[in-house]
């Protein structure tokens, strides 16, 4: 498998604070890369720098390169476009007040789409790829507010799959779901990696083990560890791995 | 499945959204020309209102405007100005009382989901959005004529009491509510009374948004005319509590309807453009020091 | 004596909060019970619908100050509202921290200048400059206008937009807009598309609360907007409003006159009670 995402010797700071480490990680395409570790770790904040929503956090300074695709994403590149091209769903599902309808197209409209029939196919597929489509296709226009939690987190999929991205930025998007939508929204990214490059954050080292094909670890702003997940959960390198997948703190 | 499997399934959008601009670009900038061009207007417009009022109307500011007794020559303000104070006086003695108090009983003693305090709540609604010259045509009808006061210092003054009401009872709510419980608590539990929590420890840890709501108050006061018009008059004089005078807003509202004093209007415009600005400032200190608490 | 002084508080506490409705309701009947029989004696509909106010022939039909009101009132919100909601725009999301802590004060002053100090602006600066530009196109006219009040009133009802508006876009969860970011939307897009659609009610609020202070706006209005008595649907004309009607006749009115003074305030009393309405069910839709 070909790197996605190559990280090189990257440092966050938020202010004064010294949020991430000298960090190095590969991500490979069409895999799924589960972050674990304690709260405030860094993962999140990790995960949030590959499609630089961290430019969003005042004061937040990025050192090191983020290179996706062998560009660096930092440097004579389109925020805008970065992205459309690594899209993210959000721990809380977080639909817009408006009709499921307008939720899913509305990655495709900012990005010029305006034909009905067009928006129509994509709205479709991409409800159906986020499998969310027998639920939703006889009440479009309703709004995306009125549907359950975990209803819900699968239309924020379905809208940011509408956005064509290539990668899948997920932070801990079955924190606020119940058992059964978590299965559901499981399956449904098991699913997906065939297409898409997926970086899922998660507390959940059960989820970890079910889903990622590798999971890093990260402890106080360090990755400690990165594997694959078999091995990682088996026969960690770190004692300070051990001593969190048994339990032994976090 | 390889990169190449991956772009074949769906090439034309991922190779467009590898190479390609950003859409809407040139929207984006005329909503942010827009955005940015409304926010200059804005405080363009108050700053040459404020720059216009100053600048010619500072060198109108002759001593003879503030000799104590007004002749048609001198057009003196300065039984405006002690007008306008004891008008201030008057209705704060009335609206700061009965503000505070219901703010208390809504705060401190009434159940939530209280229907009256809903009626309550809906009529102080009302009361705000009431317009001056209504209060003004009320203030009429009741205290100049029904109470037979006449054109008074007294009637101008409790016409604006009631004006100012949902102003002073909002602003001291919602001090209260910002008073943490954890206070009231800390009262009782040490045997002290609702009434002795309420005026030692809720009262005084809320005066400040207190205070500047009764600032805000004295601000619309001080700017008021057409509740006064028909309720304290316009005469020119230094008034007692039953006999008619003019604030300095009516005064003002006088002098700009002759030709003759258009200065002397613009000289007043000053002396109220002034007093609103240090009442906008004191109120502001004073919720500062709430939020600094 | 501990109990009785509590309790004898706690009385007083209740009367004091009975005040605004006390207040309310004295004001209704005093206004009602001196404005409807003159609306009686003149008829009610022709005293609404009446296009003629000539009180030395005992005429008061107020339809012309009624669409007065109207006009400026609507001229007031064309023009403050596009420009007020910019501006709360700029406020909550482009402002700089330093800025705004100036700016946020300023918006407070505009708030707080009396409406006496507005209209003498209006009369020495706008009044002119109407005329002026009316003047390059070969219109002779005096300037005062509904134009001319509504560019005033626009002005006096940015403040109560903006902060109407900025309280509800402020309101709006942050999460909507990373959301929409997250997709490659710009910061404009994030904010028209997403973002103000969904402060939509808490706008709508704001702009019903400044059509409530613009139609009840007597002192500013009065200087600028000529105050003919008279139907005309030209920008250039002047007209009177409701609130003009009453401060310019009032003084000197005496019998039916004066009632019909009276029974104008109850109209505009009217008007302002379903204002309020409006703006207390878009307030509760807006917290449900």
């Amino acid at each position: 498998m070909e790197n996605k995402i190559e990280i090189h010797n990257m440092n966050l700071h938020y202010g004064d604070f010294h949020a991430l480490h000298d960090i190095n990680l590969d991500i490979k395409e069409n895999e799924i890369t589960a972050f674990i570790g304690p709260s405030g770790c860094g993962k999140s904040t990790l995960l949030r720098s590959l499609n630089r929503m961290n430019d969003l956090v005042e004061n937040c300074r990025i050192t090191g390169d983020i290179m996706l695709d062998g560009q660096d994403i930092y440097k004579n590149c389109d925020v805008n476009l970065l992205r459309r091209r690594v899209g993210m769903v959000f721990q809380k599902p977080n639909p817009f007040p408006m009709s499921i309808y307008d939720n899913i197209a509305y990655g495709p409209r900012t990005h010029g789409i305006k034909s009905r029939v067009q928006l129509d196919e994509i709205v479709e597929t991409s409800l159906k790829r986020a499998a969310i489509w027998e639920e939703t296709k006889d009440n479009l226009k309703k709004s995306a507010l009125s549907m359950s939690g975990g209803q819900q987190q699968r239309i924020c999929i379905a809208r940011a799959l509408a956005a064509d991205p290539e990668v899948l930025l997920m932070d801990e998007p079955t924190s606020a779901l119940d058992p059964i939508s978590t299965a559901k929204i499981e399956d449904l990214v098991l699913e997906l990696k065939k297409d898409y490059t997926i970086v899922m954050v998660t507390h959940n080292m059960q989820q970890a083990t079910r889903v990622s094909d590798t999971t890093a670890f990260f402890l106080l702003g360090d990755m400690i560890e990165v594997d694959d997940t078999e091995k990682l959960f088996s026969m960690p390198s770190d004692k300070r791995t051990e001593d969190y997948i048994t339990g032994r703190f976090g | 499945m390889t990169r190449e499997a991956v772009s074949a399934a769906k090439p034309a959008v991922r190779v467009q959204a590898k190479t390609g601009k950003v859409h809407g670009a040139a929207s984006a900038a005329v909503l942010k020309g827009l955005v940015y061009g409304a926010a200059m207007l804005t405080f363009a417009v108050l700053l040459f209102l404020l720059g216009y009022i100053l600048v010619t109307g500072i060198p109108h500011l002759k001593p003879s405007l503030f000799q104590w007794n007004y002749t048609s020559e001198n057009v003196s303000m300065m039984p405006a100005i002690l007008t306008t104070v004891e008008t201030t006086a008057l209705a704060l003695l009335l609206a700061v009382p009965l503000g505070l108090f219901t703010a208390v009983y809504l705060n401190e003693y009434a159940k939530r989901g209280n229907k009256l305090v809903n009626v309550i709540r809906i009529t102080t609604e009302t009361l705000s959005g009431i317009p001056s010259i209504v209060y003004g045509l009320f203030g009429m009808l009741f205290f100049v004529t029904r109470l037979h006061w006449g054109y008074s210092l007294l009637a101008g003054a409790m016409t604006l009491a009631i004006m100012i009401l949902p102003l002073i009872m909002r602003t001291a709510e919602e001090a209260l509510m910002a008073v943490p419980d954890s206070y009231r608590e800390g009262s009782f539990g040490l045997g002290a009374g609702r009434l002795r929590t309420i005026f030692r420890i809720v009262l005084p840890a809320a005066g400040p948004g207190i205070l500047s709501g009764v600032i805000l108050g004295i601000g619309r006061i001080v700017g008021e005319t057409a509740a006064l018009i028909f309720t304290a008059g316009t005469m020119a004089q230094i008034p007692g509590l039953f006999q008619s005078g003019r604030t300095l807003a009516i005064h003002m509202y006088v002098l700009s309807g002759e030709a003759l004093h258009m200065n002397e209007a613009n000289a007043t415009a000053v002396v109220l453009l002034l007093v609103v600005l240090l009442m906008n400032t004191l109120s502001a200190l004073a919720a500062k020091k709430l939020t600094k608490k | 004596m501990k109990n009785f002084r509590e309790n004898l508080m706690h009385m007083v506490f209740f009367l004091c909060a009975l005040t605004s409705i006390f207040a309310v309701v004295l004001i209704c009947i005093f206004l009602f019970a001196n404005g409807v029989p003159a609306m009686k004696e003149i008829g009610l509909l022709d005293f609404l619908t009446g296009a003629k106010w000539k009180p030395g022939n005992d005429i008061y039909g107020i339809l012309p100050m009624i669409l007065g009101s109207l006009y400026i009132t609507a001229g007031a919100i064309v023009i403050g509202v596009p420009i007020g909601l910019l501006t709360a725009v700029f406020m909550a999301f482009y402002c700089p921290k330093k800025l705004y802590g100036l700016l946020k004060p300023c918006t407070e002053l505009l708030a707080g200048i009396p409406s006496i100090v507005y209209g003498f602006f209006g009369m020495v600066i706008i009044v002119p400059a109407v005329r002026a530009v009316a003047g390059v196109f070969g219109a002779d006219i005096s300037g005062s206008s509904i134009l001319a009040a509504s560019i005033l009133l626009g002005i006096m009802i940015l403040p109560t937009i903006i902060g109407v508006s900025e309280a509800a876009l402020r309101a709006v969860p942050m999460s909507y807009y990373e959301g929409a970011v997250a997709m490659g939307a710009r910061h404009e897009r994030a904010i028209f598309t997403v973002m103000v659609p969904a402060a939509k009610s808490g706008v709508l609020a704001g702009i019903v609360l400044g059509i409530g202070r613009a139609i009840g706006e007597t002192m500013a209005v009065i200087m600028v907007a000529g105050n003919q008595p008279r139907l005309t649907g030209s920008m250039l004309k002047g007209i009177r409003t409701m609130t003009a009607n009453i401060v310019l006749e009032m003084g000197y009115a005496t019998g039916l006159h004066r009632e019909a003074l009276i029974a104008t305030g109850v109209v505009l009393f009217v008007f302002i009670l379903l204002i309020n309405l409006a703006f207390s069910v878009l307030k509760r839709r807006k917290e449900a």
